[in-house]
């Protein structure tokens, strides 16, 4: 009997229960299946009605409201309430439509956004499915949305959801390039596509196996990428591409409630807009949880050895909390911006993407190269950090002010007095 | 530099979202039935009858009838019939006093109007009925209120009601000394 360890109790129950299946291969590997992909289908929903509780009490304190607050305590049976009323409500379908389009669209939107969640490490062993090209399977998966939702806009032979549809394929299409080229560089440096070993890479080993306490827990942060300059830069770049992937606020042009309507969403109700809903959702979960990946160490956090434990990667707290802990904040951060931004026009909106973002994140590329090959001192970068902070700095400043375009004159008004 | 307006407006936002627990001001919502409601004494809201004794409302009311409210309320929205004793002479005061609260628009300007000071602004305002015909038209029995009412809602305003009407009674009005020509 091993001594139990906290950080890989569920991973030793499952091959515990699998043991009982040797005899049965067939079976073992279905069970298998089962037990990596239900967690994650029973898991993001929940993920999902808390953030829509937490989205909707946030939003209303950031506007000097209350919330809800008549379901229950705080109201915190409202997403329950909501998806109630969602399963009540009649399903329109307009006569005129391409019905299996209409039909098929929010599935091919929620079928990838819960299929990129399964290239996750959420914890050392725990990853749905690990797989070798794991970053560029959850781009590939992630850019089926860009055809879902043009499949809304499209069937609905609406001219609102035709326009939303159309500023969406322009818009997904738009801020894919800076998204993924801010995550190669994360891949470049760490050689690898696998998102287990991108992870494993923020980790100091030597640190995390000492015997002291600090120098455990230090060693699970200070290895982030975040805290390199290109990490930085890259997260930053990331987060905001992220936003304008998953149509988020100041991004969320595609169903501009202001300008037309609800865009791809017009002709959807019932079951199928809260299909729409937490398909958003669930992905914007899950390009968190890359960035998380990427950038902000995957599933190490402050973290120490059980004193019971001589295993010298035994974790007191399980990973997966530290996971979940940066998924939830980067969310909160996105409900914090979608209260504080107004919505983007739609030619800034791919001026930024193009004019700004894009060649930040090349420039970020080439700074990553630099701190690779810099020389350093005992292992620290001393020449790669400071020159990389600043050149990512100086990019930052010179594309920002080349991006601002010609000073326009003081009205002068005529007529008026 | 640039996006510091950006870093400036989450601040607000994250101040205004802290603040919201600490600071009644960034939190004004009131919540209407627990926690009372927000009629202050300058609430004006629909008209009301006055009366004067609290036990004899119909013998006491300040109204005579004389329709002058009824002819300059803009939406017209009161009726009044008035009371005929057995000989057929006026009573000088209304048999019918009805005023159609959905078409009320709280104008005030019946008030300004009355020479009697009979007629004034209620602060009430939970009027909501399931009968929207005979529920909104509000009857002569349902519109007339005390003067210690009256005191309750708008205490400056009914005292100088008070004090205007106790110099009336003082001073009668003066006797016409040459008959009308």
């Amino acid at each position: 009997m091993t001594p139990i360890n906290p950080d890989q109790l569920i991973v030793q129950l499952t091959q515990w229960a699998l043991s009982f299946l040797d005899s049965y291969p067939l079976v073992a590997v279905l069970v298998a299946i089962l037990l990596s992909t239900v967690p994650l289908v029973a898991v993001f929903p929940i993920c999902f009605a808390i953030t829509t509780w937490l989205e909707r009490k946030g939003l209303a304190r950031i506007q000097n409201r209350i919330g809800p607050n008549r379901t229950g305590f705080l109201g915190m049976l409202q997403p329950i309430a909501d998806g109630i009323k969602m399963l009540l409500k009649e399903d329109i379908v307009p006569k005129t439509s391409d019905r299996l389009a209409h039909f098929l669209a929010p599935v091919v939107l929620m079928v990838p956004a819960f299929t990129i969640l399964s290239v996750l490490p959420f914890n050392r062993n725990m990853i749905p499915a690990a797989v070798d090209t794991g970053v560029i399977l959850f781009f590939a998966l992630g850019s089926v949305s860009t055809l879902a939702v043009f499949m809304a806009g499209w069937s609905s032979r609406n001219k609102y959801s035709l326009l939303g549809g159309m500023r969406a394929i322009a818009q997904m299409v738009s801020y894919e390039l800076p998204l993924v080229l801010s995550g190669v560089t994360v891949i470049m440096m760490t050689g690898s596509l696998d998102t287990t070993k991108i992870v494993a890479q923020q980790q100091l080993s030597e640190w995390i196996q000492s015997s002291n306490a600090g120098l455990q827990c230090l060693g699970q942060i200070i290895g982030w990428n975040v805290f390199t300059p290109w990490g930085f830069a890259g997260f930053l770049i990331f987060f905001v591409a992220s936003l304008a992937e998953i149509n988020r606020c100041p991004f969320d042009l595609p169903e501009a409630d202001s300008e037309i309507v609800a865009g791809h969403l017009t002709e959807y109700s019932g079951f199928k807009y809260a299909l729409f809903f937490m398909s958003e959702y669930v992905s914007a979960f899950a390009i968190n949880g890359l960035s998380t990946t990427l950038f902000l160490g995957g599933w190490s956090g402050p973290n120490i050895r059980p004193p019971w434990s001589d295993d010298p990667n035994a974790l007191l707290i399980p990973g997966f909390v530290w996971f979940f802990a940066k998924m939830f904040a980067l969310m909160l951060v996105m409900i914090w911006i979608r209260g504080t931004l107004p919505r983007l026009r739609v030619d800034h909106l791919m001026g930024f993407a193009w004019k700004f973002l894009l060649p930040l994140a090349i420039m970020n590329i080439f700074v990553g190269g630099f701190y690779y090959y810099a020389p350093r001192w005992h292992g620290i970068p001393v020449v790669g950090w400071p020159i990389g902070f600043l050149v990512m700095y100086l990019s930052y400043e010179c594309i920002g002010r080349l991006n601002r375009g010609p000073k326009t004159a003081q009205r002068v008004y005529h007529y008026a007095s | 530099m640039l996006g510091i307006g950006i870093l400036k407006g989450m601040a607000i936002t994250a101040k205004n979202f802290f603040g919201s627990f600490v600071n009644k001001r960034l939190l004004p919502t009131l919540q209407y039935p627990e926690a009372g409601n927000s009629v202050t004494l300058f609430s004006r809201n629909i008209p009301f009858l006055v009366y004067d004794n609290d036990e004899d409302p119909l013998g006491t009311m300040r109204c005579v009838a004389c329709k002058i409210c009824e002819k300059e309320c803009p939406p017209q929205c009161i009726y009044i019939v008035m009371e005929k004793d057995a000989n057929g002479k006026p009573a000088k005061r209304p048999k019918v006093f009805d005023i159609d609260i959905s078409v009320c628009m709280g104008c005030q300007i019946c008030v300004e109007v009355c020479p009697f000071e009979s007629i004034k602004m209620d602060s009430t305002f939970e009027l909501s009925t399931p009968d929207r015909f005979e529920g909104l038209l509000l009857k002569r029995e349902h519109l007339l209120k005390s003067n210690t009412y009256f005191h309750k809602i708008h205490p400056d305003e009914a005292q100088e009601v008070d004090d205007r009407l106790a110099a009336k009674q003082k001073k009668p009005a003066p006797t016409p000394s040459t008959p009308a020509a």
